[in-house]
């Protein structure tokens, strides 16, 4: 068999786009199916069976879907609850909601709506980053076809009010940052917000709201469908259900495809992606979560778990489940030193650390692609990548730091033998006859 | 009360209160840039950082914390020396390092914090980026590369003044601060974000290389601007005032002054009248002291008192009112009147011509209506506090008057006196607001009382006030008015009223005491002029006796809501000029009408005898209101729309006029108009 879930027990049946992604096809698919009994349940029950689950946040923070679904206030006040659905996917490396977006559509609409019940909305918005334009259009003829068949809207079979309105972005990574994405959505600067207050308290147009990834919420509705025990049966505790990962870089078949959470890293490539590009011992690093994860080296990618545990063991995580694969052409230097410049480049400029702190961080990372940099600027740079991380308003700052701090964890070695080298023969380059007598 | 724990000391706190706020309480001094607290939250700055317990084991903005019950705060740990030595290096690695040529240098946040916090050299080896300049208009220097992007001045420009014309645009280290399309901010409070920029981002063009801050001598004093006696510091260099920034002061200004206030000073050494002048076959020429007094007291002398008439201006100190008063009163002159724009109120109870909600109890109001007043020209720290209070919600304002941009939104009533009469029949949502208000007030300014009808109006508007129940304010524009009015400084019985008096005929002799915001050029009367500035008053004086302007004396002034001030001196008069209570105390002699006074303290002594309202310094009674029927008087309204006194905010006095940096503010005030009109 190839991989551990098996073909009945997948959640996104058309993630390949092979089926029809419109509503007829979906029902036949299962979606859309005693939708109507769920929601006669009470919200406490959905979020007591979301929990139950083991459903952890899918859009890289791992936090219980279940559990901040109850954070919200248990009635409506004047002010209306909303859900915002987080479709800004711009990781580097991460591309699984888009397959979900354009070609499972409705099973986000569908968790839209039981979510939008739990939390006791009767408005969602679906925040899409600016460049899907063709998801954009997938989704909204979805929601079109929802609303003709009545499934939502006001007046639905369903007996919940309920509106689904997709809005965009201008491209902006920082807007995957849920309090940033708050402020794109209501027009203003993408910055991210201070917290407290908490979107549950005070989100969106200052109302309660929750915010959730595409596939934290696609999942639900066949999550209650199938029951909780069903979705904690896979993956080990504490890190159960199944899990869109999207594979990129050097394996043979880069693809998205939904696996049990716990599969062993070493069989996820090689069962679905047809292995390293040149054997397994081609393998140089692997960045496990989405570019903002800290990279593990071979040997410990052979034994890792696709988890949030297993790889949190390993200084990493588990991200969005983006694995970008590095085989041993990599310049993984210089592999690190983009990021840094993506980072850079996407870093919203509000906090002093970030703002400062990437633009510096790539520039020494340019130098040490090339062994410019001196060798005690390895633990000047380490130094500042901890004055960076945890002290931002947002995770930008800690995203932008780990990378690097992945990189010199496991490669030092090889950032060191670049600098000597490149010092090798040039007498004129500062600190070189000191390499050269030591 | 709720009790936090700072480094281990217990205190106890409000509920609300920020973790900064808290360690604060404590004694702990947190270091910050952008959190101020007169301004929203932004916590961009990472300089507050503390670590709290419970809570992650990372740092947390204190500025933007809670406090909450049990709360361990730690201000020394390593950890937060640690990161706030960190925030210090990123906020230097692109500064400048340009102090020696910086006019913050001295009285600069970054510096101070950075000799608590900085490092001894700098790790960074990379370029330092360079910002282009922003036009930010005649006061406003900039030199963005100093900048640190607190966006303090974003939030001041949005939030209390109200014309979000400065932001942040582009993102990561690209961001930078500008104005709308690099325009100057066309605000009457802008050049308050100098004060508020912890670096030498924006810094003040008027001042741009003129004196390092411990050079300076600071004189606490008053301002004379408006009416709102805003609290100043003068800072002068021997004889010059170099500038004026503000003081704390929450009952009046709190700590913001408007453009005039702070950059009318460079008009105080120009065109001035350094020397005492006698008009000589039609020609002023230079006289000694002895000539002009000899000539003045002859041609007094020589005039019956019923022709002479005595008009003071917008900026006198109360001293030489009362010297003006005791000593023309004692020569049986009736006509002194210190309102130049005609003002119809002066008779009746004290409470009457003040603005009795007081300026901080404004902000209790719920329902607002302005009769023939712009606040945001006539006084603009005021028209922040309204501004504040509407942003607060549950305020609603209504405008009798002109249409102008208030900076918050308001219902317009009507334009002219018959708008006020109709008020009870208008239809809409102000006079069922008004008719629901617990705490309504009404504020009238010279617009509606300024003119011939103006008693008609008071009384009309007061009548509207007792029927709603609104307080009853007065906003005046002119320094000296309620001080003037407090003394009586109006016409006696068969007296003529300022107006009367510059008319053709109206008098022999006039007497101007800083009087130039009146038409003199009908007046064929022979003219002493005692001031400051070669201005409209000067021209055309017969003897020109030069007296002390604001910064030269110390002076009684009091604001519009009838607190009493003091004024203090900071520099000398100019040349042989005096001040202004000892010219008269002079003339006095030379007349025979000795003043009984030979100091300023016995002039004040006798003041506050003979006007005790003046002894209660820095005193104003609160919930004091009027007989609302003893106001103004019965007569026909004009149909004329009210207008605002102050046609360009930055010309509204001699110093002013003689100010270039306010000359290039209306410059530039008068071509945005023009442009929008277009």
């Amino acid at each position: 068999m190839v991989g551990i879930l098996e073909d009945k027990d997948r959640i996104f049946t058309n993630v390949y786009g092979l089926h029809d992604w419109g509503l007829d096809g979906a029902k036949a698919r299962g979606c859309w199916n005693a939708t109507r009994e769920i929601l006669q349940q009470t919200p406490e029950w959905i979020c007591d069976q979301v929990k139950a689950s083991g459903l952890r946040g899918r859009g890289g923070a791992g936090f219980s879907t279940g559990l901040k679904w109850t954070f919200m206030p248990k009635t409506e006040s004047e002010r209306p609850h909303y859900l915002v659905v987080n479709a800004d996917e711009s990781e580097p490396g991460t591309c699984k909601d888009r397959e979900i977006l354009r070609n499972d559509p409705h099973l986000l609409i569908e968790g839209c709506l039981i979510a939008s019940y739990a939390i006791r909305a009767h408005t969602a918005y679906v925040y899409i980053r600016g460049e899907y334009v063709h998801e954009r259009e997938r989704l909204e003829a979805a929601i079109k076809q929802a609303y003709a068949a009545k499934l939502i809207g006001k007046g639905n079979v369903h007996g919940w009010d309920f509106d689904l309105h997709v809005t965009h972005g201008g491209g902006a990574y920082i807007c995957g940052d849920e309090t940033a994405l708050m402020e794109s959505l209501e027009g203003k600067k993408g910055q991210p917000r201070l917290k407290p207050p908490f979107p549950a308290g005070a989100g969106i147009y200052g109302c309660p709201t929750t915010i959730n990834n595409v596939e934290s919420i696609s999942v639900v509705g066949t999550i209650l469908r199938r029951g909780a025990e069903w979705f904690a049966g896979f993956g080990r505790p504490n890190n159960t259900g199944t899990k869109l990962m999207a594979i990129s870089g050097h394996v043979n078949r880069p693809c998205v495809v939904e696996e049990a959470m716990s599969i062993p890293l070493r069989q996820l490539l090689e069962d679905h992606c047809g292995g390293i590009r040149g054997g397994w011992g081609n393998l140089k690093a692997i960045i496990p979560g989405g570019s903002s994860v800290r990279m593990i080296p071979a040997h410990e990618a052979e034994t890792a778990l696709m988890d949030f545990d297993s790889l949190s063991a390993l200084k990493s995580g588990l991200g969005t489940a983006a694995v970008i694969v590095m085989d041993q052409s990599t310049d993984i230097v210089k592999a690190i030193a983009r990021l840094s410049y993506f980072y850079k480049h996407e870093s919203c400029g509000q906090c002093t650390p970030c703002r400062e702190g990437t633009g510096w961080m790539w520039r020494v990372m340019e130098r040490m692609v090339t062994g410019e940099a001196e060798m005690k600027e390895i633990d000047m740079l380490l130094d500042v990548a901890s004055q960076v991380e945890g002290h931002t308003i947002c995770g930008l700052g800690d995203a932008a730091a780990w990378p690097i701090q992945g990189l010199f964890r496991h490669f030092r070695h090889e950032v060191e033998e670049r600098i000597t080298n490149y010092r090798i023969g040039k007498p004129h380059v500062q600190g070189a006859s000191l390499q050269a007598a030591e | 009360m709720p009790v936090a724990k700072v480094n281990g000391v217990e205190v106890e706190f409000e509920p609300g209160m920020t973790v900064l706020q808290v360690a604060e309480l404590a004694g702990e001094e947190i270091p910050r840039f952008c959190y101020h607290e007169r301004l929203s939250i932004a916590g961009n700055c990472r300089m507050c950082l503390v670590e709290v317990k419970p809570g992650p084991p990372k740092p947390q903005a204190s500025c933007a914390l809670p406090a909450a019950e049990n709360q361990e705060i730690f201000t020394n740990t390593p950890m937060v020396k640690k990161a706030r030595e960190g925030v210090m290096e990123f906020l230097l690695i692109n500064h400048p390092l340009d102090c020696p040529i910086c006019d913050q240098g001295g009285e600069c946040d970054l510096q101070d914090q950075a000799v608590g916090y900085g490092r001894d050299d700098s790790r960074y080896d990379e370029n330092k980026r360079a910002v282009e300049e922003k036009a930010m208009g005649p006061l406003i220097k900039t030199v963005m590369t100093r900048c640190i992007q607190c966006t303090r001045c974003v939030r001041f420009i949005t939030e209390v003044a109200g014309v979000p014309e400065i932001g942040l645009i582009s993102r990561g280290e690209d961001v930078e601060i500008t104005t709308y399309l690099g325009k100057a901010v066309a605000s009457e409070l802008s050049a308050n974000v100098i004060d508020l920029c912890p670096v030498g981002a924006l810094t003040s063009k008027p001042y741009a290389f003129n004196a390092r801050p411990w050079e300076l001598k600071k004189t606490e004093s008053v301002d004379v601007m408006d009416a709102l006696g805003s609290s100043i510091r003068v800072d002068s260099r021997g004889p010059a005032v170099l500038r004026v920034l503000p003081r704390l002061n929450e009952e009046i200004n709190e700590e913001w002054i408007s453009d005039k206030t702070r950059y009318a000073v460079d008009g105080l050494s120009r065109q001035r009248l350094d020397r005492p002048y006698l008009r000589r076959n039609g020609r002023l020429e230079p006289a000694t002291w002895a000539e002009a007094l000899t000539a003045a007291a002859e041609r007094i002398k020589a005039t019956s008192a019923d022709r002479i008439g005595v008009v003071a201006g917008d900026l006198q100190d109360a001293e030489s009112l009362k010297a003006a008063k005791d000593l023309f009163g004692s020569l049986g002159v009736t006509s002194l009147d210190a309102r130049q724009d005609g003002m119809a109120l002066g008779d009746g109870p004290r409470e009457s011509w003040l603005f009795n909600s007081t300026i901080a109890g404004i902000e209790d109001a719920d329902v607002i209506l302005l009769v023939g007043t712009n606040p945001r020209l006539e006084a603009p720290v005021l028209n922040a506090r309204l501004r504040r209070r509407w942003v607060a919600g549950a305020l609603t304002v209504g405008v009798i008057g002109e249409q102008a941009e208030l900076t918050y939104a308001y219902d317009y009533l009507g334009a002219g006196p018959d708008s006020l009469a109709n008020l009870s029949k208008s239809k809409g949502e102000f006079l069922k607001a008004l008719k629901a208000a617990k705490n309504p007030a009404i504020i009238l300014g010279a617009g509606a009382l300024a003119r011939a009808d103006g008693a008609a109006i008071a009384a009309l508007a007061a009548g509207i006030a007792k029927t709603y129940k609104m307080t009853w304010n007065v906003l005046h524009s002119a320094a000296s008015r309620v001080g003037a009015l407090d003394l009586g400084f109006v016409p006696g019985e068969g007296g003529k009223s300022a107006g009367d008096l510059v008319a053709k005929g109206g008098a022999d002799l006039l007497v101007l005491l800083g009087a130039d915001e009146i038409d003199l050029s009908a007046s064929d009367a022979f003219k002493i002029y005692l001031g400051t500035h070669g201005d409209a008053g000067a021209h055309g004086a017969d003897i020109i006796l030069p007296g002390a302007a604001y910064t030269e004396k110390d002076g009684i002034y009091v604001n519009t809501e009838g607190r009493v001030q003091l004024g203090q001196k900071a520099v000398f008069p100019k040349g042989e000029a005096r001040e202004d209570w000892s010219i008269l105390r002079a003339l006095s002699d030379r007349l025979g009408k000795t003043l009984p006074y030979d100091t300023l303290a016995q002039l004040r002594a006798k003041l506050f005898e003979d006007h005790p309202t003046f002894g209660r310094i820095d005193y104003v009674a609160t919930g004091v209101s009027p007989d609302l029927a003893a106001i103004g008087a019965k007569g026909d309204l004009g149909a004329a729309a009210f207008e605002s006194p102050i046609k360009a905010f930055h010309l509204t006095n001699p110093v002013a006029r003689a100010s270039v940096t306010m000359a290039e503010c209306a410059a530039e005030v008068s071509a945005a108009a023009k442009i929008a009109a277009e």
